[in-house]
């Protein structure tokens, strides 16, 4: 045995582990496990024969020889409803069986090889998954009279795309990974290739789909046996519901016992297929990616409370003494911007908390360019964020201050920043830029719509108003049609035009801080200059001061006129933009500095073309 | 837009030929094995011999499905077998009667799905918890099973609602509303909780794109937000889960209409399909393909046109 197929076997065992050990998993195997022993042993259990009928003995009371009853033939309840699990269980097994049989062969094909086979069998199965199954199951039944295995058969076709495209998306999505590659190059042969790689990638969905398919088969065979289709001799749970359908009115139970099983059983069905995909999903590397995100989420949602009570123990007095009312500290009335002893945490899922923004103190002044820089990871956007207040919910402000033109819009109290403080001062006095301009444009929406909103609601100026304004911005940030560009859809422009659009939104309420995250990162190098152009020309014109987080010195040194060095959360050095990048004392702006701009002929060009702090 | 939206009706009108040729040739094949079927078993070997002439079985099938079609063009879809009614009248009588019960269902179950689903994703906590729970229930226990227990419980033992629907023609608003109601309450109960699942995904997965946050930043309102732009990104998975919903209820309808006792198409499929009645049966089989078509064309203009990117092109 290799050392691949123990480790795959414990996999296994685990997956079943986890299974059992989930409440509703372990309730669904049980359940399930019941009904299969039951429909077993039916010839030992079951007194009567399925069809065997006490002529005398119709609707009987439970009982005596019928534990559970006659129904109107005088069949005994039990033994039918044991001798119909027997069936049921049979046909929901062939059911899924022709489905697999058919789609996993199929995607395979249509995966791997493509092609023309690829086009006809995904619209074939487009087709068959649009038709409502019942209808079909009903012209089925017209055409070849009443069979259990016959409309199971066809059942089974009409679920195959279910596995067809399960199938066909984890063969495309594996067929051009590297080591599938390695295996072609290294002479493997495609059936070698589909049976070593592909089958053990859609072995997990396919066991959760064939668990949720044979809760559907149930549903769906009882559904038509219900409707009287079935054929009489065939005793199954629908055709008893049926029965005890038709005799409502005198004796009710008789519905009550198939209708249990069947809701017992495709409930089981369910409740394992779930289960299973949680333990599955558990395990690394067969994540369902959507899914288990958004699990995730919602497990750091539930943490967080328990969290939140613990937090003062470790929180030092100081930032609790802090007044709770927002007025501005001693000295924040000369800045536009004070940020003091910032601290940022998130709940880390073990009832702590991990700092990622530490004691951090720094100022803007009005029309001043201060730069952040640091690696990623150095809590430089989440203090840029805090500023903004636009933190993620499981954020917390643990500490500190943020003082914007004498408002105080830390709540130390909810440990976050308070958003009734800073609406009124996102958009219009405080503005933003990010990073990746495409993905921060809603593509439902044109560009003009989206410039020209935020000045109808925070101006109040009129759409027209807006319109005209909006066109002055759009020349104003260089874009030559602004006409076309007012009327288009963000996936109709550049990355450069979309990021000299969300410049002009930035400064289209004339705030007085913008904060822009790494506003050049996600360009081209040629348009990065001139976004950066565009930005000084910004402050020159309007006065506005502007934070502007980022890892490049570059920047730094075209546009800032202080710098504040951030490393792991802290502040490590602060001063006027020259002193940073010709004196750094930190060893750490050293080490930044010495790897952007070893063995060049630095800084002294761009430098030149940089107001310095005083001027 | 105009080659989109014909491409997509070019897909439906061949899906609708090819359903037909396959559900002709699966239903009329078989000649002699219907006439036997219609005239009985006593029957001699000659009268089914003129059965089969009478009803046109002893002409070869190809021919016979050219002049069906032919028919079909000019809104003929034959006569039924067992009764003096024309397949179309059969079929015209009892769609409004299914169409409502569908159609009235799938606006409760949008406009509850919607709002479950956004204030599962939004507010988080126990509402998202009822949602998540509430789909595996939903899952688990067969639809039409919930519709027999309501029909014992509120129709039969308490006698709140008709057991058998008092839809006739003529029939007043009153008697729609009374026979409709628990039978509408039964499909929502069934398919609400999928769907608010599905749109709860949507709606977290659109919270987070980085637009919202760009849009918070301007200044913009929560409730603006969620409105305009996480619903209407959020809309075409909620839409395409509905339209998978109501195709799906197409198929429903049969069994619901049979437990509630309600005379649409679904009670007229059923009663060919035991009779042998094929014309009619042929007749449900175009009826549903043809909704099948419209509806999916539906959906594909309407997030074509959700989507400036199919829009605009």
């Amino acid at each position: 045995m290799t050392s691949s197929d123990t480790s795959s076997k414990r996999r296994r065992s685990s997956v079943a582990l986890r299974l059992v050990r989930n409440p509703l998993g372990a309730a669904g195997v049980v359940i399930l496990l019941v009904m299969v022993a039951l429909a077993l042993l039916a010839p030992v259990l079951a007194p009567f024969g399925p069809n065997t009928a006490a002529i005398g003995n119709t609707l009987a009371a439970p009982g005596g020889d019928f534990l559970l009853g006659t129904d109107s033939a005088g069949r005994d309840t039990w033994s039918r409803l044991l001798w119909s699990g027997q069936l049921t269980l049979l046909s929901a097994l062939l059911c899924a069986s022709v489905a697999i049989a058919i789609g996993l062969p199929a995607g395979l094909i249509a995966g791997y090889f493509g092609k023309a086979f690829d086009g006809v069998s995904s619209w074939v199965a487009n087709a068959i998954l649009s038709l409502p199954s019942i209808i079909v199951l009903l012209s089925v039944r017209s055409a070849v009279g009443p069979s259990v295995w016959i409309t199971m058969i066809v059942f089974g076709v009409m679920l195959s795309p279910g596995y067809f495209r399960l199938t066909r998306t984890a063969v495309l999505s594996v067929r051009n990974e590297l080591y599938v590659d390695a295996a072609r190059v290294s002479g493997l042969s495609d059936a070698r290739i589909i049976t070593r790689h592909v089958l053990s990638v859609v072995r997990a969905p396919i066991i959760i789909q064939t668990a949720l398919i044979a809760g559907v088969a149930i549903a769906i065979q009882s559904g038509l046996e219900f409707l009287g289709l079935g054929s009489p001799q065939d005793p199954t749970w629908g055709a008893m519901l049926s029965e005890g359908f038709r005799n409502i009115y005198t004796t009710p139970m008789l519905m009550v016992w198939p209708a249990l099983a069947i809701g017992l059983t495709t409930g089981a069905f369910v409740l394992i297929g779930n289960a299973l995909r949680d333990a599955l999903e558990d395990m690394p590397g067969t994540r369902l990616s959507v899914k288990a995100l958004a699990g995730a989420a919602t497990a750091i949602g539930t943490a967080s409370a328990p969290v939140r009570s613990r937090i003062p123990s470790t929180v030092s007095v100081r930032t609790l003494a802090e007044p709770v009312d927002a007025t501005p500290p001693e000295d924040a009335a000369e800045h536009l911007l004070q940020v003091n002893d910032l601290e940022i945490g998130y709940p880390d899922g073990d009832g702590g908390l991990k700092r990622v923004v530490e004691g951090v103190h720094f100022h803007v002044d009005r029309g001043e360019v201060l730069s952040i820089v640091g690696e990623s990871g150095s809590g430089k956007s989440q203090t840029a964020f805090a500023v903004l207040g636009l933190l993620p919910a499981s954020a917390q402000v643990v500490g500190g201050t943020v003082v914007f033109d004498g408002v105080q819009t830390v709540d130390p109290q909810r440990r976050r920043i308070a958003d009734d403080r800073m609406r009124p001062l996102r958009g219009r006095r405080i503005s933003y830029i990010p990073q990746e301009p495409m993905s921060n444009l809603d593509p439902n929406y044109t560009i003009g719509h989206q410039l020209s909103r935020p000045m109808v609601k925070l101006l109040g100026v009129s759409r027209a108003e807006a319109r005209k304004r909006a066109l002055v911005l759009l020349e104003r940030v260089g874009i030559t049609d602004p006409q076309r560009t007012f009327d288009a859809y963000p996936h109709e422009i550049s990355g450069g035009m979309a990021q000299r659009v969300l410049i002009a939104g930035a400064v289209s309420c004339e705030p007085d801080l913008i904060i822009a995250d790494e506003p050049t990162t996600a360009l081209d190098v040629t348009v990065q200059a001139e976004v950066l152009d565009l930005l000084r020309t910004m402050r020159d014109e309007l006065g506005v001061a502007i934070l502007i987080v980022t890892h490049n010195f570059g920047v730094v040194a075209d546009l800032a006129d202080r710098v504040a060095v951030m490393q792991q959360g802290r502040l490590v050095e602060e001063g006027p933009v020259r002193e940073i990048l010709h004196h750094p004392q930190h060893p750490y702006t050293r080490a930044l500095l010495g790897s952007m701009l070893v063995g060049r002929e630095p800084l002294t060009p761009l430098t030149t073309t940089t107001k310095g702090p005083t001027s | 837009m105009i080659a989109f939206t014909l491409k997509r009706l070019g897909s439906g009108v061949l899906l609708l030929a090819v359903i037909c040729t396959v559900a002709y040739a699966l239903l009329f094949a078989n000649g002699p094995s219907i006439a036997r079927n219609i005239v009985g078993d006593q029957a001699t070997a000659e009268q089914v011999a003129a059965k089969q002439t009478e009803l046109g079985l002893d002409q070869p099938l190809p021919l016979r499905f050219l002049s069906w079609v032919g028919d079909a063009f000019a809104g003929d879809l034959g006569r039924s077998w067992f009764g003096p009614i024309t397949v179309s009248d059969a079929l015209v009588t009892r769609l409004p009667v299914t169409l409502t019960l569908i159609a009235t269902a799938m606006i409760f179950v949008t406009l509850i799905a919607t709002t479950l689903g956004t204030a599962a994703a939004v507010k988080r906590g126990w509402i998202d918890r009822v949602v998540q729970v509430g789909a595996i229930v939903g899952d688990a226990i067969p639809g039409f099973v919930v519709a027999v227990v309501l029909a014992t419980i509120f129709a039969v033992q308490l006698g709140l609602f008709p057991a058998v629907s008092s839809i006739a023609p003529g029939a007043g608003a009153d008697a729609w509303i009374a026979s409709l109601t628990l039978p509408v309450i039964a499909i929502v109960l069934n398919y609400v909780t999928a769907s608010a699942q599905q749109i709860r995904s949507a709606v977290i997965q659109q919270r987070e794109r980085d637009f919202v946050r760009t849009l918070r930043s301007r200044g913009l309102g929560d409730g603006e937000i969620l409105l305009r732009h996480v619903l209407r990104g959020a809309a075409p998975a909620g839409l395409t889960v509905l339209s998978l919903q109501f195709v799906g209820l197409l198929g429903g309808a049969v069994i619901l209409e049979r437990i509630f006792a309600i005379p649409g198409i679904g009670q007229l499929a059923i009663t060919a399909t035991v009779n042998g009645d094929i014309p009619i049966v042929m007749g449900v089989v175009v009826y549903t393909v043809a909704l099948v078509v419209i509806v999916n064309l539906v959906v594909d203009l309407l997030n074509g046109w959700l989507n400036p990117k199919v829009r605009v092109s």
